[in-house]
């Protein structure tokens, strides 16, 4: 502490320090002055908060999402169910919109135009990720489902059984395989994602980082130690994803 | 007990079927023999409406198949449909395999549907797969499960889609046998082959398609021995 003052008054002075010098004093002044640590840890809570609410939000919307847009596509000619085919349009603008639309955009629409009123950023951050995971998902679930053999439905069905409970029992088992790397891959871009949250407010470990760095105006600290926080929690979420896999790989070698 | 009548089916601007008239009897065994593109398997698929026909009536047991208002999953309960790729479905184990449409459909409650897949798998020579997974059996291992698993619903009519055209040549055998025993159970069979074999020595009758028709029909002997029709003839020149 004392250390740090001495040294950081030499800085402010212009006289020559050694780099371990410069070194303690910005990383002091980054992380340990005034118990900033806690503001990033706090930071780091919200980004895990909103990413795991996002996911969440984003897995449900994405399901619902395929199941209208699979069942409106396998539905027999001549047979077409009206409520299913507003319901198939209404999903095909969703996806359309947010996937052609950059995430930033979407963002401030939804924290200054459609939630101006509200002062719960990360709430309205976390609901514009879901959404926006929410179209990315549906995709990769059904991709997962269409990627089943069409053979499999038509036994399901050729035995008699519904379209749910073929869905249910043999399609949708076999597409969960398929779907969950790419789902830990949305999970990953999304946890990257919340830093975006920072541009309406949230304050999620970016945000925290830019608050120090306008109080201290040195940058270099907050900002990569930000991103090595980032590094390390991805490289972590990685690696437990690939244990996951492992261990679901090893059940199709039965 | 199922009858055509002018079955028509395109695909896009390709049309595979031309008017189809046909009646099976109870009990009936027919073979479907034909070129490949002649539109036996799309035939096939029409009887359980895998393929919505484009227009021409299917009547299962004087029920209108295509009608709207007809419940296709109790109709389909009523026909076991072989597929050529098996399409056993590999997330279970064969005994799951067996009684998931059974006890689904409520046709059958899980002790008499697990009593009758084992009784089933039995007479094929399976017994002991029942806790095994589709990928550990053999192709012909797979066809005769899959067999069972259609005979499992207690179909009335049983439809075969080259069962054995995916097999390697020393298992056709053994998923034949089982379609044999099988006929002579009494089971009315509808069957697209390329086993002529077979054909000759179970079908009570013959069809000859080309181009999405009929072109001849008659007893093995007939079909086989004294074709009537040149293009019959060149086919059977060809896959003799």
């Amino acid at each position: 502490m004392e250390q740090y003052a001495a040294w950081k008054a030499m800085i402010v002075a212009g006289e020559s320090t050694t780099a371990w010098q410069k070194f303690y004093v910005f990383f002091y002044q980054a992380f340990l002055e005034n118990d900033r640590w806690q503001q990033y840890l706090s930071g780091v809570g919200t980004t895990l908060l909103v990413t795991l609410f996002a996911l969440m939000l984003g897995v449900v919307l994405g399901v619902l999402v395929a199941i209208v847009r699979t069942a409106h596509d396998q539905q027999r000619p001549g047979r077409h169910n009206p409520v299913l085919g507003f319901f198939n349009s209404v999903t095909k603008v969703y996806v359309t919109v947010i996937r052609g639309t950059p995430m930033m955009v979407q963002l401030l629409i939804m924290g200054f135009v459609i939630f101006a009123s509200s002062r719960d950023y990360v709430t309205v951050g976390a609901l514009t990720l879901g959404i926006n995971s929410g179209a990315y998902t549906a995709e990769i679930i059904r991709g997962g489902l269409m990627a089943v053999d069409q053979g499999q439905m038509e036994a399901g069905r050729s035995l008699g059984m519904n379209y749910t409970d073929t869905m249910r029992f043999v399609v949708i088992p076999q597409a969960v395989k398929a779907i969950l790397p790419s789902l830990g891959n949305e999970f990953i871009v999304l946890l990257k994602d919340t830093s975006l949250i920072s541009v309406i407010g949230g304050k999620e470990l970016l945000y925290a980082a830019r608050g120090v760095v306008s109080r201290t105006y040195e940058a270099m600290y907050p900002y990569i130690g930000t991103a090595v926080i980032y590094l390390v929690l991805v490289m972590l979420f990685t690696w437990l994803l690939s244990i996951f896999e492992r261990r679901l790989r090893a059940s199709d070698r039965r | 007990m199922i009858a055509v009548k002018n079955l028509k089916k395109s695909f896009e601007n390709l049309e595979v079927l031309r008017g189809v008239d046909l009646n099976i009897e109870k009990g009936e065994r027919v073979v479907f023999i034909g070129p490949s593109g002649s539109g036996k398997s799309t035939f096939l698929r029409c009887l359980n409406l895998l393929e919505t026909p484009t227009s021409g009536e299917i009547l299962f047991d004087g029920v209108s198949m295509t009608d709207p208002k007809t419940n296709i999953d109790e109709m389909r309960q009523r026909m076991g449909m072989v597929f050529q790729h098996f399409n056993l479905f590999p997330n279970m184990t064969i005994l799951k395999n067996l009684t998931l449409a059974p006890v689904r459909t409520k046709h059958l409650t899980r002790e008499q549907a697990e009593k009758k897949a084992l009784e089933l798998l039995r007479r094929v020579g399976l017994e002991d797969k029942a806790g095994g997974y589709p990928a550990q059996l053999s192709g012909g291992q797979k066809q005769r499960v899959a067999i069972v698993r259609a005979l499992c619903m207690d179909p009335e009519v049983m439809l075969f889609d080259e069962p054995t055209s995916a097999l390697d040549p020393e298992m056709v055998g053994e998923v034949l046998d089982v379609m044999k025993e099988l006929a002579h159970t009494g089971m009315t069979m509808v069957c697209v082959t390329h086993e002529m074999g077979f054909a000759r020595e179970v079908a009570d009758r013959v069809l000859f398609l080309d181009e999405g028709r009929i072109l001849e029909q008659g007893s093995p002997e007939e079909i086989f021995n004294h074709p009537q029709q040149q293009r019959t003839r060149d086919f059977l020149n060809k896959v003799l």
